[in-house]
Formats: C-alpha cells, structure tokens, sequence
C-alpha cells in the first residue's frame, strides 16, 4: 500500500470554489463541508455543474477561485498521498475494454501500489458478483456489468473520500439495492459519501443532506416532503428567480443600447 | 523495483496487453509504412538502380509518417472510456505514466522500422546492415527523439477536438531536426565509402536531442495534464 499515513482526513471543506471553462461560469462560489460517516447528495438538473464539483474534489480539475481542504491537506500539498484516499467512480466507467475484468482490476490495484493484487482482485469480482466472468473482456459486458466492476475499481484501495457519479446507471434493481447496501456500509465503516445522481427515488432516505446545484450555485432544500418534492421544489423556484430577474436584465440592456445610441452623434 | 519504473511498466504492460487483443496500432502503423516505401520504390528505382541518397531519407519519412500516425492513437485508449482520468486519479508521479507510454510506442515503432529498413534494404538494394549497429544506434536515438516529443503533444491534445490535425503541425517543426539528422546519419553509413566520423558526430547531436526533450517531456507532463 502507498505510504499514506500521514495523509488523513476526517472531514472535506469547499469554500467559495468556482470553476470557470473560458468565459463561461460551471461553478459560482461553492461552499459545503462534510464529514466521516456521511452521505451526502449531490443533486441538480442536467449542466448544473455536479460532475465538475466532482472533479474538483477529486483533485482533477483545480478551482478557479476558492479553496478547497481535505482536513488540513490542500489538493496541492496532499499530492499523490490525498489521491491514494480518493475514490472516484466516473460517469464514464474508466475500465480499459480489451483488458478483462481481472486484468483491469489487478492493473489499477498495481497503480494503487497494493499488495496481494491477485487476492483483492479476486475479492473485488466476488463483491461485483463476476468471478465466473473474471477472464473475459470487459468489451463484452453488459452497462450493469460494467457500472458493477467500475464500482469495485473505484474502491479497491478503500478510500477515505468516496465519490459517485451516476452510479445507479444501468443497473437492475437488485444492483441498485445492493449498492445502496454498500453506501450505507461505506457511512458505517466512516467513509465519507458524495453521490451525484438522478436518481432521488433510489437515494430518498439513504442520503444524510442533499446540495441542490443549479447553474453552478448552491441551493438550499426545505426539509418537509419527499426527496422528489423537496427537489422540485427547489428547482421550480430557482426557475422562478431567473424568470423574475431575466426581464429586469433585459430592460436594464435595453436602457443601456438605448443611452449608446443616444449618445452617438 | 522503484515505484517510478514500477508504474511505467505498469502502463506499458497494460498497453501491450490491449494491443496484443487489438493489433489496431500494430497494423494500421506496418501497412502504412509499407505502403510509403512501396510508392516511393516506383517514383525513384529505375530498371534496378536506386536514385542516390534517396534509400536514408524514404526509410526516416516512413518511420516519421507512420510513428505520427501510431502516436496520435496512443493517447486515444486512455480517451475512450475516460480512463485517463483514472490514471491521473491514481497516486502516482504523473511522469511515470509518461514514460510508460513512450516505451509501450517506443516496442511497437522498432517492430515497425525493423520490417521497413529489411525491406528498403532491399528494394533499394542498400548496405544498411553493413554498419547494423550504428543504424540500430542511429534509428533508436531518432525514435526516441520523435518519439518523446510526439508523445508530450498526444497527450496535450488528448482533449482537443482537432488533435488530429494538430499533432503533425505542432510535431514536425519540433521534429525536423531529428529527421535532418536522421537521414544524414545514416547517408553517411550508407555511401560508398562510410563516414562513420560524420555517423559518429549525428549520433552525439541525437543524443543531445533526445536528453533535452526527453527531460523537458518529463518535466512538463504534469502540469500538462493539470485541468
């Protein structure tokens, strides 16, 4: 196992992170924390700016503003030995299709510089129910398949930060249910749980706090209702707001052009 | 083993694992290159008599042509499937990856340029095994020079929507002086008489080439890779 020990955390703090691509804005100042045994929702319509939240607290994209700390370990100065505690399973299921699933999880639990990769592999297959497909390659598998052995790919290393994105996608019912098993196991073992999902039927009741993204900031959720209601109604009244504020913006743009015009001779 | 060079096998043994499956690169890379000499042959042998000098620079065009063409697919596996990210994720020094990388086209490149010069060799009916080992010299310090560039910018463009156009544009003004050297090198080994001082000289400035952007790549891949 890489040398890790110094690098530990109990608790992951965002504070007024933005992340600009070019001119246009994916984050605007983003603040939440969490902690050891959490599992905490990430939620928000399609371009809100959940995968990129992700990515930055995976250590892959650096916050154009803002900081954010991994206990007392910044991303820059944690270095590899905070990517060792990291788990990130991706939307896209970074698995090498050539390769077979044993291969593909000996391979990462190599990068991991872990010991008994044969065994943990094994271990790996057994948890994604795919020892008897152990040797073929992943090429051949179906998306639940696939999604179930990504899975173990992201956790083979048993990371302190567990991050999920869209991970009920393409998965049976009986996968869903165990991998709402599994997270729950992940918040009794003191992980700590960040989920970005559509999903909020699958999720309603496992999450400890949901942080409702639109357009790259943060919104809060009234408590009362279901998960589904909650969202919804934050999402509608966000609609609201940019409904409201879009014809103040326009006549503000409209007194401007009409005050250049006036002011040309 | 160090962790370093652990890793970079790491990666090189994944690479030639999923080439072994696939042979895309292995394939798409020999035929193209066979199918330059196989051009050049009709345009510059008459009724058997090779134009002079022309055997060097079809043999470094080949391996130019064809290694661009193998280097813009080496970053395309990890881009599949976003499995760069997952490399990049891992905790490891980030030049490993690229040392990795380059070796794994470093193997699949001398296959390649072992088949084009036996057969320039001898269709252009040149002495290049006369000096086999100051060719072998030769064509591996100038892979690793193309190489070692051609791999930094593969990966640079790895998340550009034109990288295939941009790879050759960017590569070959960086890349021209190992291909100049290249050809004179092995001109030299090749003529008449050899020069094998002047063989000696292309070599040492190869050399040079290859240390200066081999730690340059090493150097800047992690930042880089930075989003």
């Amino acid at each position: 196992m890489v040398s890790s020990g110094d690098v530990d955390f109990e608790r992951v703090t965002v504070s007024d992170v933005s992340r600009f691509y070019g001119r246009r804005r994916a984050l605007s100042r983003v603040n939440f924390d969490c902690a050891s045994g959490e599992i905490v929702g990430l939620l928000g319509p399609n371009g809100a700016g959940k995968s990129t939240l992700l990515s930055v607290l995976a250590t892959l994209a650096e916050p154009s503003t803002g900081k954010v700390r991994y206990g007392a370990w910044s991303a820059r100065a944690g270095g590899a030995k905070l990517r060792a505690k990291i788990g990130f399973l991706a939307h896209d299921l970074q698995l090498y299709p050539e390769l077979s699933a044993r291969e593909n999880l000996e391979f990462f639990a190599g990068l991991y510089g872990l010991d008994r990769c044969e065994a943990r592999a094994d271990a790996a297959l057994a948890s994604a129910g795919l020892e008897f497909r152990a040797d073929e390659v992943v090429e051949g598998f179906s998306r639940g398949m696939r999604q179930r052995l990504a899975l173990e790919r992201a956790m083979i290393h048993a990371p302190r930060l567990m991050l999920f994105d869209e991970p009920f996608t393409g998965l049976d019912e009986a996968s869903c249910t165990a991998l709402v098993d599994r997270l729950r196991h992940l918040r009794g073992d003191g992980r700590i749980v960040i989920v970005a999902t559509h999903d909020l039927d699958v999720v309603d009741g496992v999450l400890d706090r949901e942080i409702l993204l639109t357009g790259g900031k943060l919104q809060v959720l009234r408590q009362s209702g279901t998960l589904r209601e909650r969202y919804r109604a934050a999402v509608a009244k966000r609609r609201g707001n940019e409904q409201r504020v879009k014809p103040l913006q326009k006549n503000v743009q409209d007194q401007d052009s009409e005050d250049e015009n006036g002011a040309s001779p | 083993m160090n962790r370093f060079l652990q890793v970079a096998w790491l990666v090189v043994w994944k690479d030639l694992r999923v080439e072994a499956r696939s042979k895309e690169m292995l394939f798409t890379t020999l035929f193209f290159a066979i199918s330059i000499v196989l051009v050049f042959s009709f345009g510059f042998v008459r009724a058997g008599q090779a134009v002079e000098g022309a055997a060097a620079g079809i043999l470094w065009i080949a391996m130019a042509f064809s290694g661009t063409l193998a280097l813009g697919r080496a970053f395309e596996r990890e881009r599949y499937h976003d499995a760069l990210r997952g490399l990049l994720l891992a905790p490891v020094d980030r030049p490993a990856i690229y040392l990795g990388k380059l070796v794994g086209l470093l193997l699949l490149l001398s296959l390649v340029e072992t088949v084009v010069a036996v057969l320039v060799a001898f269709l252009f009916g040149v002495p290049f095994f006369r000096h086999g080992w100051w060719l072998f010299l030769m064509l591996s310090l100038g892979t690793v020079g193309f190489a070692s560039v051609g791999t930094l910018f593969s990966a640079m463009l790895v998340r550009t929507r034109s990288r295939t156009v941009l790879l050759p544009v960017l590569l070959y003004p960086v890349t021209i002086p190992v291909l100049i050297m290249g050809v004179s090198g092995t001109t030299a080994l090749v003529q008449a008489e050899p020069d094998l001082a002047m063989a000696r000289l292309w070599i040492s400035l190869l050399f040079f080439f290859d240390t200066v952007f081999l730690t340059l790549a090493l150097w800047t891949f992690e930042p880089v890779m930075t989003e």
